[in-house]
Protein backbone atom coordinates (compact mmCIF):
# COMPACT_ATOMS: atom_id res chain seq x y z
CA UNK A 1 0.00 0.00 0.00
CA UNK A 2 1.81 3.54 -0.68
CA UNK A 3 1.70 6.47 1.12
CA UNK A 4 -1.11 8.27 -0.70
CA UNK A 5 -3.54 5.40 -0.36
CA UNK A 6 -2.56 5.31 3.41
CA UNK A 7 -3.40 8.35 4.18
CA UNK A 8 -6.88 8.12 1.47
CA UNK A 9 -7.64 5.21 3.48
CA UNK A 10 -7.11 6.71 6.94
CA UNK A 11 -8.91 10.13 5.90
CA UNK A 12 -12.52 7.53 4.65
CA UNK A 13 -11.90 5.59 7.82
CA UNK A 14 -12.45 8.81 9.61
CA UNK A 15 -14.95 9.61 7.85
CA UNK A 16 -17.26 6.33 8.43
CA UNK A 17 -17.05 6.75 11.90
CA UNK A 18 -18.77 10.52 11.44
CA UNK A 19 -15.93 12.66 10.77
CA UNK A 20 -17.13 15.09 8.33
CA UNK A 21 -14.24 17.01 7.67
CA UNK A 22 -12.01 13.84 7.37
CA UNK A 23 -14.97 12.57 4.58
CA UNK A 24 -14.84 16.20 2.85
CA UNK A 25 -11.10 16.30 2.55
CA UNK A 26 -11.21 12.41 1.56
CA UNK A 27 -14.06 13.41 -1.09
CA UNK A 28 -11.56 15.58 -2.78
CA UNK A 29 -8.25 14.31 -3.10
CA UNK A 30 -10.52 10.93 -4.23
CA UNK A 31 -11.86 13.51 -6.82
CA UNK A 32 -8.68 14.59 -8.03
CA UNK A 33 -7.44 10.68 -8.68
CA UNK A 34 -10.83 9.68 -10.14
CA UNK A 35 -10.34 12.65 -12.01
CA UNK A 36 -6.97 11.94 -13.33
CA UNK A 37 -8.03 8.04 -13.98
CA UNK A 38 -11.15 8.82 -15.74
CA UNK A 39 -9.79 11.40 -17.86
CA UNK A 40 -6.81 8.84 -19.29
CA UNK A 41 -9.32 6.38 -20.56
CA UNK A 42 -11.88 8.75 -21.74
CA UNK A 43 -9.33 10.50 -24.08
CA UNK A 44 -11.67 10.41 -27.19
CA UNK A 45 -14.77 11.44 -24.41
CA UNK A 46 -13.18 14.31 -23.08
CA UNK A 47 -16.86 15.90 -22.57
CA UNK A 48 -17.83 12.90 -20.20
CA UNK A 49 -14.93 13.29 -17.64
CA UNK A 50 -16.83 15.43 -15.40
CA UNK A 51 -20.12 13.98 -15.08
CA UNK A 52 -18.28 10.34 -14.18
CA UNK A 53 -16.08 11.56 -11.68
CA UNK A 54 -19.45 13.30 -10.26
CA UNK A 55 -21.32 9.93 -10.99
CA UNK A 56 -18.52 7.73 -9.23
CA UNK A 57 -18.47 10.36 -5.99
CA UNK A 58 -21.74 9.68 -5.53
CA UNK A 59 -21.84 6.31 -6.24
CA UNK A 60 -18.74 6.19 -3.80
CA UNK A 61 -20.92 7.84 -1.23
CA UNK A 62 -23.85 5.68 -1.33
CA UNK A 63 -21.91 2.47 -1.43
CA UNK A 64 -19.91 3.32 1.54
CA UNK A 65 -21.28 0.63 3.97
CA UNK A 66 -19.93 -1.82 1.55
CA UNK A 67 -16.05 -0.93 2.11
CA UNK A 68 -14.16 -3.34 4.07
CA UNK A 69 -11.98 -2.27 6.44
CA UNK A 70 -9.52 -5.37 5.77
CA UNK A 71 -9.86 -4.36 2.00
CA UNK A 72 -7.23 -2.30 0.25
CA UNK A 73 -8.60 1.03 -0.96
CA UNK A 74 -7.25 0.82 -4.19
CA UNK A 75 -9.22 -2.47 -5.21
CA UNK A 76 -12.21 -0.74 -3.84
CA UNK A 77 -12.36 2.30 -5.33
CA UNK A 78 -11.28 0.92 -8.50
CA UNK A 79 -13.73 -1.49 -8.88
CA UNK A 80 -16.63 0.93 -8.48
CA UNK A 81 -14.98 3.47 -11.15
CA UNK A 82 -14.31 0.48 -13.44
CA UNK A 83 -18.56 -0.22 -13.18
CA UNK A 84 -19.42 3.48 -13.62
CA UNK A 85 -16.59 3.51 -16.36
CA UNK A 86 -17.67 0.40 -18.00
CA UNK A 87 -21.25 1.47 -17.85
CA UNK A 88 -20.63 4.59 -20.19
CA UNK A 89 -18.11 2.85 -22.46
CA UNK A 90 -21.12 0.46 -22.91
CA UNK A 91 -23.96 3.13 -23.24
CA UNK A 92 -21.73 4.82 -25.96
CA UNK A 93 -19.99 3.64 -28.14
CA UNK A 94 -18.38 -0.32 -26.41
CA UNK A 95 -15.18 -1.09 -25.34
CA UNK A 96 -12.71 -0.69 -28.15
CA UNK A 97 -12.86 3.22 -26.77
CA UNK A 98 -10.82 2.04 -23.97
CA UNK A 99 -7.26 2.92 -24.46
CA UNK A 100 -5.82 1.21 -21.55
CA UNK A 101 -6.88 -2.21 -20.19
CA UNK A 102 -9.35 -2.21 -16.90
CA UNK A 103 -7.66 -4.46 -14.73
CA UNK A 104 -4.15 -1.96 -13.21
CA UNK A 105 -5.67 -1.45 -10.08
CA UNK A 106 -2.22 0.40 -9.25
CA UNK A 107 -3.45 3.26 -11.14
CA UNK A 108 -6.17 4.98 -9.66
CA UNK A 109 -3.81 6.85 -6.82
CA UNK A 110 -0.85 7.14 -9.44
CA UNK A 111 -2.65 10.47 -11.26
CA UNK A 112 -4.20 13.21 -9.96
CA UNK A 113 -6.09 15.86 -11.80
CA UNK A 114 -6.93 18.87 -9.97
CA UNK A 115 -8.56 20.85 -13.14
CA UNK A 116 -12.29 20.04 -12.92
CA UNK A 117 -14.23 20.99 -15.93
CA UNK A 118 -17.82 22.30 -15.78
CA UNK A 119 -20.05 18.67 -15.83
CA UNK A 120 -22.55 18.39 -18.79
CA UNK A 121 -25.12 17.09 -16.59
CA UNK A 122 -26.32 19.33 -14.27
CA UNK A 123 -27.19 17.49 -11.00
CA UNK A 124 -28.21 20.25 -9.20
CA UNK A 125 -31.40 20.05 -11.73
CA UNK A 126 -31.92 16.79 -11.44
CA UNK A 127 -31.98 17.16 -7.82
CA UNK A 128 -35.14 19.51 -8.96
CA UNK A 129 -37.14 16.40 -9.91
CA UNK A 130 -36.76 14.49 -6.67
CA UNK A 131 -40.06 14.56 -4.58
CA UNK A 132 -40.23 17.65 -1.44
CA UNK A 133 -39.56 14.87 1.34
CA UNK A 134 -36.60 14.08 -0.35
CA UNK A 135 -34.97 16.97 -2.50
CA UNK A 136 -36.21 19.64 0.62
CA UNK A 137 -33.73 17.64 3.17
CA UNK A 138 -31.12 17.34 0.83
CA UNK A 139 -31.45 21.26 0.18
CA UNK A 140 -31.02 22.27 3.46
CA UNK A 141 -28.58 20.17 5.07
CA UNK A 142 -26.45 18.95 2.04
CA UNK A 143 -26.30 22.57 0.22
CA UNK A 144 -27.17 25.07 2.89
CA UNK A 145 -25.33 22.77 5.88
CA UNK A 146 -27.98 23.02 8.32
CA UNK A 147 -28.24 20.60 10.80
CA UNK A 148 -30.34 17.68 11.10
CA UNK A 149 -32.32 19.23 13.28
CA UNK A 150 -32.59 22.88 12.07
CA UNK A 151 -33.80 20.92 9.20
CA UNK A 152 -36.21 19.26 10.64
CA UNK A 153 -37.55 22.89 11.70
CA UNK A 154 -37.06 24.21 8.38
CA UNK A 155 -39.27 22.00 6.97
CA UNK A 156 -41.54 20.97 9.69
CA UNK A 157 -40.39 17.21 9.11
CA UNK A 158 -39.01 14.98 12.00
CA UNK A 159 -35.77 14.71 12.27
CA UNK A 160 -36.03 10.75 11.44
CA UNK A 161 -37.62 11.56 8.34
CA UNK A 162 -35.18 14.43 7.40
CA UNK A 163 -32.14 11.89 7.66
CA UNK A 164 -34.31 9.00 5.29
CA UNK A 165 -35.14 11.60 3.19
CA UNK A 166 -31.39 12.65 2.41
CA UNK A 167 -30.69 8.91 2.31
CA UNK A 168 -33.07 7.86 -0.24
CA UNK A 169 -32.98 10.78 -2.09
CA UNK A 170 -29.32 10.41 -2.80
CA UNK A 171 -29.93 7.10 -3.95
CA UNK A 172 -32.43 8.50 -5.90
CA UNK A 173 -30.38 10.99 -7.93
CA UNK A 174 -28.11 7.67 -8.76
CA UNK A 175 -31.16 6.35 -10.07
CA UNK A 176 -32.13 9.80 -11.99
CA UNK A 177 -28.85 9.44 -13.61
CA UNK A 178 -29.08 6.14 -14.73
CA UNK A 179 -32.34 6.55 -15.81
CA UNK A 180 -31.12 9.85 -17.63
CA UNK A 181 -28.71 7.67 -19.41
CA UNK A 182 -31.19 5.13 -20.79
CA UNK A 183 -33.09 7.80 -21.95
CA UNK A 184 -30.49 10.40 -23.51
CA UNK B 1 -23.54 21.42 -10.25
CA UNK B 2 -20.18 21.60 -9.92
CA UNK B 3 -18.06 18.66 -8.30
CA UNK B 4 -16.84 20.91 -5.47
CA UNK B 5 -20.49 21.29 -4.32
CA UNK B 6 -20.96 17.80 -5.00
CA UNK B 7 -18.74 16.49 -2.64
CA UNK B 8 -19.55 19.51 0.23
CA UNK B 9 -23.34 18.07 -0.30
CA UNK B 10 -21.96 14.96 0.44
CA UNK B 11 -19.54 15.26 3.11
CA UNK B 12 -21.88 18.00 4.72
CA UNK B 13 -23.27 14.89 7.10
CA UNK B 14 -21.45 11.95 7.31
CA UNK B 15 -22.88 9.66 9.13
CA UNK B 16 -20.97 7.16 10.79
CA UNK B 17 -21.64 3.64 9.03
CA UNK B 18 -21.46 0.41 11.13
CA UNK B 19 -18.69 -1.92 9.65
CA UNK B 20 -19.65 -4.82 8.11
CA UNK B 21 -23.00 -4.52 7.45
CA UNK B 22 -23.73 -7.28 5.14
CA UNK B 23 -23.08 -9.91 7.36
CA UNK B 24 -25.97 -9.08 9.16
CA UNK B 25 -28.05 -9.00 6.46
CA UNK B 26 -27.55 -11.56 5.00
CA UNK B 27 -28.21 -13.88 8.20
CA UNK B 28 -31.59 -12.03 8.07
CA UNK B 29 -32.01 -12.67 4.96
CA UNK B 30 -30.96 -16.33 5.40
CA UNK B 31 -33.29 -16.72 8.03
CA UNK B 32 -36.13 -15.07 6.58
CA UNK B 33 -35.41 -17.35 3.40
CA UNK B 34 -35.31 -20.70 5.78
CA UNK B 35 -38.48 -19.94 7.74
CA UNK B 36 -40.38 -19.17 4.56
CA UNK B 37 -39.15 -22.39 3.66
CA UNK B 38 -39.90 -24.44 6.58
CA UNK B 39 -43.39 -22.70 6.42
CA UNK B 40 -44.13 -23.27 2.54
CA UNK B 41 -42.73 -27.22 3.78
CA UNK B 42 -45.43 -27.64 6.41
CA UNK B 43 -48.01 -26.10 4.66
CA UNK B 44 -47.95 -27.37 0.74
CA UNK B 45 -45.55 -31.14 1.33
CA UNK B 46 -45.17 -32.30 5.02
CA UNK B 47 -42.28 -33.84 6.57
CA UNK B 48 -41.78 -37.57 5.44
CA UNK B 49 -43.61 -39.66 8.25
CA UNK B 50 -40.68 -41.81 8.93
CA UNK B 51 -38.14 -39.09 9.65
CA UNK B 52 -37.30 -40.31 12.99
CA UNK B 53 -36.51 -44.15 11.12
CA UNK B 54 -35.16 -42.34 8.56
CA UNK B 55 -32.72 -40.10 10.64
CA UNK B 56 -30.63 -43.35 12.05
CA UNK B 57 -29.49 -43.86 8.00
CA UNK B 58 -26.19 -42.09 7.47
CA UNK B 59 -27.45 -40.69 3.67
CA UNK B 60 -30.16 -39.18 5.20
CA UNK B 61 -27.15 -36.98 6.84
CA UNK B 62 -25.40 -37.11 3.54
CA UNK B 63 -28.38 -35.71 1.63
CA UNK B 64 -28.79 -32.95 4.28
CA UNK B 65 -24.72 -31.58 4.34
CA UNK B 66 -24.42 -31.72 0.80
CA UNK B 67 -27.02 -28.57 0.21
CA UNK B 68 -25.33 -27.15 3.38
CA UNK B 69 -21.92 -27.85 2.09
CA UNK B 70 -22.95 -25.71 -1.46
CA UNK B 71 -24.84 -23.35 0.84
CA UNK B 72 -21.77 -22.36 2.69
CA UNK B 73 -19.90 -21.78 -0.61
CA UNK B 74 -22.51 -20.12 -2.56
CA UNK B 75 -23.02 -17.71 1.07
CA UNK B 76 -19.34 -17.01 0.47
CA UNK B 77 -19.74 -16.40 -3.38
CA UNK B 78 -22.76 -13.92 -2.66
CA UNK B 79 -21.21 -12.09 0.07
CA UNK B 80 -17.55 -11.83 -2.19
CA UNK B 81 -19.50 -10.66 -5.29
CA UNK B 82 -21.79 -7.45 -2.91
CA UNK B 83 -19.00 -5.14 -2.41
CA UNK B 84 -16.60 -4.06 -4.99
CA UNK B 85 -13.37 -4.86 -5.14
CA UNK B 86 -13.67 -8.70 -3.32
CA UNK B 87 -11.97 -11.29 -5.37
CA UNK B 88 -13.60 -14.62 -5.32
CA UNK B 89 -10.76 -16.26 -4.03
CA UNK B 90 -11.26 -20.13 -3.97
CA UNK B 91 -15.25 -20.21 -3.86
CA UNK B 92 -15.04 -22.34 -6.82
CA UNK B 93 -13.15 -24.97 -4.82
CA UNK B 94 -15.48 -25.03 -2.18
CA UNK B 95 -18.29 -25.06 -4.32
CA UNK B 96 -17.11 -28.10 -6.48
CA UNK B 97 -15.74 -29.98 -3.58
CA UNK B 98 -19.70 -31.19 -2.20
CA UNK B 99 -20.49 -32.25 -5.83
CA UNK B 100 -17.40 -34.19 -6.34
CA UNK B 101 -17.85 -35.67 -3.07
CA UNK B 102 -21.43 -36.80 -3.82
CA UNK B 103 -20.51 -37.97 -7.28
CA UNK B 104 -17.80 -40.07 -6.05
CA UNK B 105 -20.82 -41.53 -3.47
CA UNK B 106 -22.88 -42.02 -6.33
CA UNK B 107 -20.65 -43.90 -8.28
CA UNK B 108 -19.95 -45.71 -6.01
CA UNK B 109 -23.70 -46.75 -5.35
CA UNK B 110 -23.75 -47.18 -9.04
CA UNK B 111 -20.67 -49.98 -9.54
CA UNK B 112 -22.11 -51.64 -6.35
CA UNK B 113 -25.14 -52.17 -8.00
CA UNK B 114 -25.36 -51.91 -11.45
CA UNK B 115 -28.69 -53.62 -12.38
CA UNK B 116 -30.75 -51.31 -9.91
CA UNK B 117 -28.74 -48.19 -11.89
CA UNK B 118 -32.03 -46.93 -13.43
CA UNK B 119 -34.00 -46.79 -10.02
CA UNK B 120 -30.79 -45.18 -8.16
CA UNK B 121 -31.20 -42.44 -10.58
CA UNK B 122 -34.18 -41.80 -11.69
CA UNK B 123 -35.63 -42.71 -7.78
CA UNK B 124 -39.36 -42.53 -7.63
CA UNK B 125 -39.94 -38.67 -6.79
CA UNK B 126 -37.17 -37.06 -9.53
CA UNK B 127 -39.75 -34.25 -10.88
CA UNK B 128 -41.13 -33.14 -7.64
CA UNK B 129 -37.85 -32.34 -6.64
CA UNK B 130 -36.97 -30.31 -9.71
CA UNK B 131 -40.41 -28.60 -9.00
CA UNK B 132 -40.28 -28.21 -5.16
CA UNK B 133 -36.25 -27.12 -4.38
CA UNK B 134 -36.98 -24.16 -7.10
CA UNK B 135 -40.44 -23.43 -5.10
CA UNK B 136 -39.06 -23.56 -1.91
CA UNK B 137 -36.52 -21.62 -2.57
CA UNK B 138 -38.62 -18.13 -3.50
CA UNK B 139 -38.51 -16.66 0.02
CA UNK B 140 -35.15 -17.00 -0.20
CA UNK B 141 -34.70 -15.91 -3.65
CA UNK B 142 -36.85 -12.71 -2.99
CA UNK B 143 -35.05 -12.16 0.50
CA UNK B 144 -31.19 -12.30 -0.78
CA UNK B 145 -31.86 -10.09 -3.67
CA UNK B 146 -33.20 -7.73 -1.57
CA UNK B 147 -30.18 -7.76 0.12
CA UNK B 148 -28.00 -7.86 -2.68
CA UNK B 149 -29.63 -4.91 -3.90
CA UNK B 150 -28.54 -2.64 -0.78
CA UNK B 151 -25.07 -3.46 -1.45
CA UNK B 152 -23.11 -2.98 -4.91
CA UNK B 153 -22.35 -6.29 -7.03
CA UNK B 154 -20.62 -5.43 -9.76
CA UNK B 155 -20.84 -8.56 -12.06
CA UNK B 156 -24.48 -8.64 -11.95
CA UNK B 157 -24.35 -12.23 -13.43
CA UNK B 158 -22.23 -13.94 -11.20
CA UNK B 159 -24.28 -12.36 -8.04
CA UNK B 160 -27.24 -13.04 -8.99
CA UNK B 161 -26.31 -16.89 -9.84
CA UNK B 162 -24.53 -17.03 -6.18
CA UNK B 163 -27.80 -15.37 -4.36
CA UNK B 164 -30.38 -18.27 -6.48
CA UNK B 165 -27.53 -21.07 -5.55
CA UNK B 166 -27.91 -19.86 -2.12
CA UNK B 167 -31.66 -19.68 -2.24
CA UNK B 168 -31.65 -23.03 -3.99
CA UNK B 169 -29.39 -24.59 -1.60
CA UNK B 170 -30.84 -23.41 1.57
CA UNK B 171 -34.55 -24.88 -0.32
CA UNK B 172 -32.73 -28.09 -0.67
CA UNK B 173 -31.80 -28.36 2.95
CA UNK B 174 -35.44 -27.83 3.68
CA UNK B 175 -36.43 -30.08 1.38
CA UNK B 176 -34.66 -32.74 2.46
CA UNK B 177 -36.78 -33.47 5.22
CA UNK B 178 -39.65 -34.11 3.14
CA UNK B 179 -37.87 -35.76 0.60
CA UNK B 180 -38.29 -39.99 0.68
CA UNK B 181 -34.94 -40.63 -1.98
CA UNK B 182 -31.65 -41.71 -0.14
CA UNK B 183 -29.82 -42.94 -3.00
CA UNK B 184 -26.56 -41.13 -3.87
CA UNK B 185 -26.96 -41.08 -7.68
CA UNK B 186 -30.22 -39.01 -7.16
CA UNK B 187 -29.01 -36.67 -5.30
CA UNK B 188 -25.83 -36.17 -7.00
CA UNK B 189 -28.29 -35.36 -9.94
CA UNK B 190 -31.76 -34.05 -9.46
CA UNK B 191 -30.38 -31.92 -5.82
CA UNK B 192 -27.89 -29.50 -8.38
CA UNK B 193 -29.93 -29.62 -10.84
CA UNK B 194 -33.05 -28.51 -8.66
CA UNK B 195 -30.53 -25.75 -6.84
CA UNK B 196 -29.77 -24.48 -10.40
CA UNK B 197 -32.80 -23.35 -11.30
CA UNK B 198 -33.21 -20.22 -8.87
CA UNK B 199 -29.11 -19.96 -9.84
CA UNK B 200 -29.84 -19.99 -13.45
CA UNK B 201 -32.92 -17.48 -12.81
CA UNK B 202 -30.70 -15.44 -10.19
CA UNK B 203 -28.34 -14.70 -12.98
CA UNK B 204 -30.73 -14.01 -15.59
CA UNK B 205 -32.52 -10.96 -13.55
CA UNK B 206 -29.45 -10.20 -11.59
CA UNK B 207 -28.15 -7.07 -14.35
CA UNK B 208 -31.97 -5.78 -14.12
CA UNK B 209 -32.28 -6.27 -10.88
CA UNK B 210 -28.67 -5.05 -9.59
CA UNK B 211 -27.49 -2.27 -10.83
CA UNK B 212 -26.50 1.03 -8.88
Amino acid sequence: MNERETQLRDLLVRGLGGDASAYHVFLKDLSTHLRGFLRVRLARLPDDVEDLVQETLLAVHNQRHTYDLDQPLTAWIHAIARYKLVDLLRRRAGREMLNDPLDDELEVFAVSDHDAADARRDLGKLLEQLPERQRLPIVHMKLEGLSVAEAARATGMSEAAVKVGVHRGLKALAELIRSGHENG
Amino acid sequence: MKTDDLIAMLANDADAVAPQVWRQRYLMAMSAGLAGAVLLMLSLLGIRSDIAAAAQLPMFWVKLAFPAALATGALLAALRLSRPGIALGRVGTLLAAPVLAIWVLAGLALLRAPEDAAMLVWGETWAACLVNVPLLSVPAFIALFMVMKTLAPVRPVAAGAAAGLLAGSLAAIIYSLHCPELAAPFIGLWYPLGMLIPAAAGAAIGPRLLRW
